[in-house]
């Protein structure tokens, strides 16, 4: 069986500094991955190599059997399999929701603008936000438009999903929302890889927790295991201070 | 200012802050007014309304002043403006592109055609003809004030664009790239869109500095049905002997000038105010 993403060895340095030390990871298709670890661990360069947002300085990466650090592979036919949702949204502020969701369809699917419609109102509806298709993203809620980028990934028909802290941006009373809409995703056998803090996400819907520390893996394994029964100090370190973050 | 601490002015002269600004400005309401006396008796009022307002004068430029003068002013205008905001945006691209030598030619560019005087510019075209040996621009009149203007305001535009380019963040073109578009697809339906609504402020004071700068197609030695505004106040002047007509252009100008000047302004207020 090939893995949905396998990644050997990556290394990536920016300048002096280097943020991956040799990753090594797997996921496999209808996993859901979670990525824990401190920040500035190098978790969001992690996933952006996953897709290439970032060029990896070595090592390599796999995408449903493909090598996208191939020098011939084209990136722009394997980016349209990989869904991303960003921490920030990066919703596009002159499209309104349903041309957000609609615009890459057309210009990258080539799908007719009818179908491409059709698809997009299905995914607003799936995410809950389909009273919203005729507003610009300046006029909805941090969580409405998160649930719009999710529904825009989605209606590429995405093999797997990459969610960069995609709750982080949100007030408090917002994240549930989001929260509800990918926990749906992984019900429905959605490969994710999901760098998030939310525990108790992490926990109930994870098959994998994986923590990072320093541009390394520390643990990985199922979520009982990393959260509940931690090996490493620097995991417990880093759970204690997350779960008790008043302490 | 608020936490400024009451005590910290001292009062002094015995006079309160308050005091002495009510002194400083009826001084200068003074002065104001001593001039405007001044001015009301020792200029030549009628010799001024003999000069720059004669209405019969004024009258006789009449219909010509919209239909030929004004009309070929916004003709220069806006054909240099369409021209130099496509080159404009070119020049910008090829400003932030990867590729060294695209970079420099539009730096060379861009510096050269704002470090020039557009007069001295206007005259090169008019010499063209002489230095490369018989070429004309297409257009003739019309051809060679747009191009002029145009190739002026490219210089300043590709500023304006490269500043809103660079205004567009940076998760606009991951987000496009991760949905599978290409660079340049990406370029055109997420960056460039967004560029040009953000520098839509100054590209209205550009077009307005381009209407300014049209009165320099006089240089090129128009005359008849290609007159705009200046030449047009100028001819009708020489020929009435009298500077009325100038008078008459300038309000013409200052008509379409003005108005556009505070569509740039409200148009900078509701961009501060949706961002
Ligand atoms: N484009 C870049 N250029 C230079 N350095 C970078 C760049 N992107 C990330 N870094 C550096 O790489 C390190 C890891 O960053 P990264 O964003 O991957 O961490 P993270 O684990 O996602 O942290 P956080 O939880 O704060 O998001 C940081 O030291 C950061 O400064
Ligand atoms: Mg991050």
């Amino acid at each position: 069986m090939t893995h949905a993403i396998e990644l050997q060895d990556l290394h990536k340095r920016f300048g002096q500094n280097e943020v991956l030390k040799g990753i090594d990871l797997t996921v496999d298709p209808g996993q859901v991955v979670c990525v824990i670890g401190p920040s500035g661990s190098g978790k969001s360069t992690l996933l952006r190599c996953v897709n290439l947002l970032e060029q990896p300085t070595k090592g390599k990466v796999y995408v449903q059997g493909v090598e996208l650090t191939d020098r011939d592979v084209d990136i722009d036919a394997v980016r349209r399999h990989i869904g991303m949702v960003f921490q920030q949204f990066n919703l596009f502020p002159h499209m309104t929701a349903l041309q957000n969701v609609m615009i890459a369809q057309q210009r990258v699917l080539k799908r007719s603008k009818t179908d491409a419609e059709v698809i997009a109102r299905e995914n607003l509806d799936k995410v809950g936000v389909s009273d919203k298709c005729d507003s610009l993203p300046g006029q909805l809620s941090g969580g409405q438009q998160q649930r719009v980028a999710i529904a825009r990934a989605l209606a590429m028909n995405p093999d797997l999903m990459l969610f960069d802290e995609p709750t982080s941006a949100l007030d408090p009373e917002l994240v549930g929302d989001v929260l509800t809409v990918m926990r749906k995703l992984a019900e429905e056998g959605m490969t994710m890889l999901v760098v998030t803090h939310e525990m108790g996400f992490a926990r109930q819907v994870a098959d994998r927790v994986v923590f990072m520390d320093g541009g390394v893996v520390v643990e990985d394994g199922v979520p009982a295991q990393v959260i509940g029964d931690p090996q490493h100090e620097r995991t417990r370190t880093f759970l204690h201070r997350v779960l008790h973050p008043e302490e | 200012m608020a936490d400024q601490p009451k005590t910290a002015e001292p009062a002094r002269g015995g006079l309160s802050p308050r005091k002495r600004q009510q002194i400083s400005r009826g001084i200068q309401y003074v002065v104001l007014v001593v001039a405007l006396v001044a001015v009301a008796l020792f200029a030549d009022w009628g010799s001024l309304a003999q000069n720059f307002a004669k209405l019969d004068v004024a009258r006789e430029s009449l219909p010509e002043l919209f239909t030929v003068a004004l009309r070929n002013t916004i003709i220069y205008a806006v054909g240099g403006f369409v021209f130099s905001f496509v080159l404009g945006l070119l020049l910008a691209l090829m400003r932030l592109s990867q590729v060294g030598p695209y970079r420099w030619i539009a730096i060379i560019y861009i510096e050269i055609f704002r470090g020039l005087p557009a007069l001295l510019i206007f005259l090169m075209i008019v010499f063209m003809p002489l230095a490369l040996s018989g070429f004309e621009v297409p257009g003739g009149t019309y051809g060679q004030g747009i191009l002029g203007l145009g190739l002026i305001g490219a210089a300043y535009q590709a500023e304006v664009f490269r500043a809103g380019l660079q205004a567009v963040p940076k998760g606009q073109t991951e987000a496009a790239r991760s949905l599978g578009m290409s660079a340049t697809r990406a370029q055109i339906t997420v960056v460039i869109p967004q560029a040009i609504r953000m520098v839509i402020p100054p590209t209205t004071n550009q077009f307005v500095a381009l209407l300014k700068d049209s009165s320099l197609v006089f240089f090129l030695g128009v005359s008849g049905q290609y007159v705009e505004l200046a030449k047009f106040g100028n001819d009708q002047a020489s020929q009435h002997a009298n500077a009325t007509p100038i008078l008459v252009a300038g309000i013409t100008y200052l008509i379409v000038t003005i108005p556009l000047g505070y569509l740039a302004s409200r148009l900078e207020g509701r961009k501060g105010r949706t961002r």
